[in-house]
C-alpha cells in the first residue's frame, strides 16, 4: 500500500520535473546548498528579515481591506480598525510593530555584514542588492507612516518631501510633483497609499529574489570570513559546509520562535513602546495649521535625521543626510583590506567599527531629542565620526596588520579563554574574582542543592 | 522549399542597423508613453483652482497677538506688532542672514526692513523656509529654553531655525531665507485680502 503511494508520488514529481525544475531548485537552494557550519547568533537576521517581510505583507493586505486613503476619512478609518473591526487592533499592532522589527532586523543584518566583511569580493552584488532593499524599505516605511493621517504623519511627510525642494533648479518642481498639490494633501495621501501597497512591495520582493540568487551564486560568508569551497571532499562537497535544509531551516526555526516571543511581548503589552514605535503626537488628526511642539521621525530614521539637523545649511544638510546612506553602497570598494572577518583584522578597524556603531546609536538618540545648542554640538561630533569611518577606511585598510587566516572554520563564537587583548584579560580576571567570591559560591551551592532535590523526585509517584 | 532558396549570406551591417534603429525608435516611443504617467502626478486642475484669495478682518487683533488663517492650504500669520518690537527690530540687523530681504521671497513693494505694508501689521506664510514646518510664535524675551539672546520671534521646533518678528532669519540656523510674505492688500483699515497684490482689482 505504502509502496503504491510512494510510486504515485514519485511519478507525479517526475511529471512536474519534466515541465518545471522543482527538484533542481530544491536541491540547489536548500537540500544541496552548503552553508558554513559555524553560523552564530548574528546569522539569524537574514531569515528573520524574510519573516518580517511576510508579516508586513499579510497584515498589510488585511488592513487595506478596512483602511480608507482619503484625507477626510483616513484618521477615522484607523480608529475604526482599532475599535470596531474584529481583531483589527491586533492586525494594526502587528503591522506597526513589524515595521520597527523590520529595521531592528535589517540594522543587525547590515552590522553582521560590516563585522564579518560579508560585503567584500565576491559578494559585492549581494551587498548592493541588499542596500537597495534597505533604501526601498525606508521609502516604504516613510510612505506608510503618512497613512494614519495624524499630526506626525502630516508634518513628517511635509519635512521629508521638502528635502527634495533643496535641490537647485528643479527641486521645488520635484517636491510639487511628489506631493501632487501645493501642500501635503489628499492627493499626496492617495498616491503614497498606492506606492505603499503595490509598487514598493513588488520592487522589494523582486530585489529579495535577486539578493538570494546572488548570494547562492557565491555562497554564504561565515564568522571566519574564509571560503569553505577551498576544502572539498571527494564528492566535491565543502567539508565545512552543511546542507541548508534540514540543518539551517531547523536552526532558523529556533531563531524564529525566539523572535516571535519578543515580538508578541511588544505587540500585546507595549505596542507603542513609550512613543518609540507609535509616536504620541500621531494620535491627534493632521492639522496643516499647527506643527507639533516637538517633531521627530520614528526611531529608525533618527540617525540620518540627526545628520540633517547637524548641518546649519539647507542644501548641505540634505546632501549630508543623503551621503550618510549612499556611502554605505560603496563599502566593498572603500574597504581595501583582503581579510574579511573582524576576527583576523587589525585593531584600527576594530576601534573604527566600534566608534562607528557608537556614533550611529548616539545620532539615533539625539534625533529623538529637541534641538538645543548642546545636542547640536554632539550631533556634529558624531556626524564627523560617522563620516570619518568611511573616509579613513581606504587609507588605513590596505596597510592593516592582519592575523593569519585558518585553513578551516573555527568556533561560532570564540571562547573567552582564547580571546586576545587587554580588555578580555580584565573581563577574565573580574569573572574569576566573582567566581571566587563568597556570595557567588553560596549561591552555586544553593542552586546545586535545589537541582539535586529535583533529580531525586520520582516521576512515577 | 529547397535549401538553396535560403541564402546564408547575412548582411550583418544591415541587420545591426535595423536592430539599432528599431531599438532607438522603441525607446523614444517608451519615453512618450511615460509622459502621461508622470504628468498625472502633477497637481490636478482641481488642486490648481483652489488658490482663491482670502479676506480677513484684522480689527479685532490685539497688539502682540497672532492670527492664523489658511490660504492655499498653508497657514498665514497676521501679527499686530507693538511699538517696542518695531523699534527693536533694526538693532538685530548684524545677527541676521538677510536683513534687507534681498535673497528672500516677498512682493516687491514689501521689500523693506519691517517687511510689511503697514509697520504694525505683519503678514507672512507660517512655513519655515528650511523644510516646511510651521514655526512657533515665541514673543517673550530670553525664555530659558531659547537662551538669553532671544529677542522674541519665531522658532521652528523641527530643526531649530530662528526668525525675528519681521520673519527675518538669524545666522547659524538651517533655514536659508526669510519667511515668505504672501501678496496681500488692504481693502479698508480693518480688512485685508490675502492672495491679491496691491493695485490688483477686487
Amino acid at each position: 500500500m505504502d509502496n503504491k503511494i510512494d510510486n504515485k508520488a514519485r511519478s507525479l514529481l517526475r511529471w512536474i520535473d519534466d515541465r518545471f525544475p522543482l527538484t533542481k531548485v530544491w536541491n540547489e537552494h536548500l537540500a544541496k546548498y552548503y552553508a558554513p557550519k559555524n553560523f552564530n547568533f548574528l546569522y539569524y537576521f537574514g531569515s528573520l528579515a524574510l519573516l518580517v517581510l511576510i508579516n508586513q505583507i499579510v497584515t498589510g493586505i488585511f488592513l487595506a481591506m478596512h483602511y480608507k486613503p482619503n484625507a477626510d476619512l483616513a484618521f477615522d478609518s484607523i480608529e475604526y480598525i482599532m475599535r470596531d473591526v474584529n481583531w483589527g487592533w491586533l492586525l494594526r499592532y502587528m503591522h506597526s510593530t513589524g515595521s520597527s522589527a523590520f529595521f531592528i532586523v535589517i540594522y543587525m543584518h547590515m552590522f553582521r555584514g560590516l563585522f564579518y566583511g560579508s560585503f567584500k569580493k565576491p559578494r559585492e552584488l549581494v551587498w548592493l542588492f541588499g542596500m537597495t532593499i534597505f533604501l526601498l524599505l525606508m521609502a516604504e516605511a516613510f510612505m506608510g507612516y503618512l497613512l494614519p493621517w495624524g499630526q506626525m504623519s502630516f508634518w513628517g511627510a511635509q519635512v521629508i518631501i521638502s528635502l527634495f525642494g533643496a535641490i537647485p533648479y528643479f527641486g521645488e518642481d520635484l517636491a510639487l510633483w511628489i506631493r501632487g498639490d501645493y501642500v501635503v494633501a489628499d492627493a499626496t495621501l492617495n498616491r503614497f497609499y498606492a506606492l505603499h501597497v503595490s509598487a514598493i512591495p513588488l520592487a522589494m520582493l523582486g530585489l529579495v529574489f535577486l539578493h538570494l540568487v546572488a548570494l547562492h551564486q557565491v555562497g554564504s560568508n561565515n564568522p571566519d570570513g574564509i571560503d569553505i569551497k577551498q576544502t572539498k571532499d571527494e564528492g566535491g562537497v565543502p567539508v565545512d559546509g552543511v546542507p541548508f535544509h534540514p540543518y539551517f531551516t531547523v536552526k532558523d526555526t529556533v531563531g524564529v520562535v525566539a523572535a516571535l516571543i519578543v515580538f508578541s511581548l511588544i505587540v500585546f503589552y507595549a505596542p507603542e513602546l513609550g512613543g518609540l514605535f507609535l509616536e504620541h503626537a500621531n494620535f491627534e488628526p493632521a492639522n496643516p495649521m499647527k506643527t507639533p511642539e516637538h517633531i521627530a521621525p520614528v526611531w529608525y530614521f533618527t540617525p540620518f535625521y540627526s545628520i540633517l539637523r547637524a548641518i546649519p545649511d539647507k542644501l548641505g544638510g540634505v546632501i549630508a543626510m543623503g551621503m550618510g546612506i549612499l556611502v554605505l553602497f560603496f563599502m566593498p570598494w572603500l574597504d581595501r583590506c583582503e581579510v574579511r572577518s573582524i576576527r583576523y583584522r587589525g585593531n584600527v578597524y576594530k576601534v573604527a567599527l566600534l566608534l562607528f556603531v557608537l556614533s550611529f546609536l548616539a545620532l539615533g538618540y539625539l534625533g529623538t531629542q529637541p534641538v538645543t545648542p548642546v545636542t547640536t554640538i554632539f550631533a556634529r561630533l558624531f556626524t564627523a565620526i560617522y563620516f570619518a569611518f568611511f573616509l579613513s577606511l581606504p587609507f588605513y585598510s590596505r596597510f592593516e596588520k592582519t592575523k593569519p587566516l585558518p585553513a578551516r572554520l573555527t568556533e561560532e563564537i570564540i571562547p573567552l579563554h582564547k580571546r586576545e587583548g587587554v580588555h578580555w584579560e580584565w573581563i577574565r580576571k573580574s569573572l574569576a574574582a566573582i567566581a571566587a567570591s563568597r556570595p557567588y559560591q553560596r549561591a552555586t551551592e544553593y542552586a546545586k542543592a535545589v537541582l539535586d532535590r529535583f533529580k531525586k523526585i520520582d516521576v512515577k509517584s | 522549399m529547397s535549401d538553396e532558396a535560403v541564402s546564408d549570406d547575412v548582411d550583418e551591417n544591415k541587420r545591426n542597423f535595423l536592430t539599432k534603429t528599431a531599438g532607438v525608435v522603441g525607446a523614444i516611443g517608451a519615453a512618450y508613453v511615460a509622459v502621461p504617467f508622470i504628468a498625472s502626478m502633477e497637481p490636478s486642475e482641481k488642486a490648481q483652482a483652489l488658490g482663491a484669495p482670502v479676506e480677513v478682518d484684522i480689527s479685532t487683533i490685539q497688539p502682540g497677538e497672532l492670527l492664523r488663517v489658511m490660504w492655499r492650504g498653508k497657514p498665514v500669520w497676521i501679527l499686530k506688532r507693538t511699538p517696542e518690537v518695531l523699534s527693536a527690530l533694526p538693532s538685530l540687523d548684524d545677527q541676521l542672514r538677510d536683513p534687507l530681504s534681498k535673497e528672500s521671497d516677498q512682493p516687491a513693494s514689501i521689500q523693506n526692513e519691517l517687511r510689511a505694508i503697514r509697520p504694525d501689521v505683519f503678514v507672512a506664510i507660517g512655513i519655515c523656509t528650511h523644510l516646511g514646518c510651521s514655526p512657533l510664535y515665541r514673543p517673550e524675551v530670553a525664555p530659558p529654553d531659547l537662551g538669553k539672546n532671544w529677542p522674541g520671534g519665531f522658532f521652528c521646533p523641527c530643526h531649530g531655525s530662528r526668525f525675528d518678528l519681521a520673519g527675518r532669519v538669524f545666522k547659524g540656523v538651517p533655514a536659508p531665507k526669510n519667511l515668505e510674505i504672501p501678496p496681500h492688500r488692504y481693502i479698508s483699515d480693518a480688512r485685508i485680502v490675502i492672495g491679491e497684490s496691491e493695485g490688483a482689482k477686487a
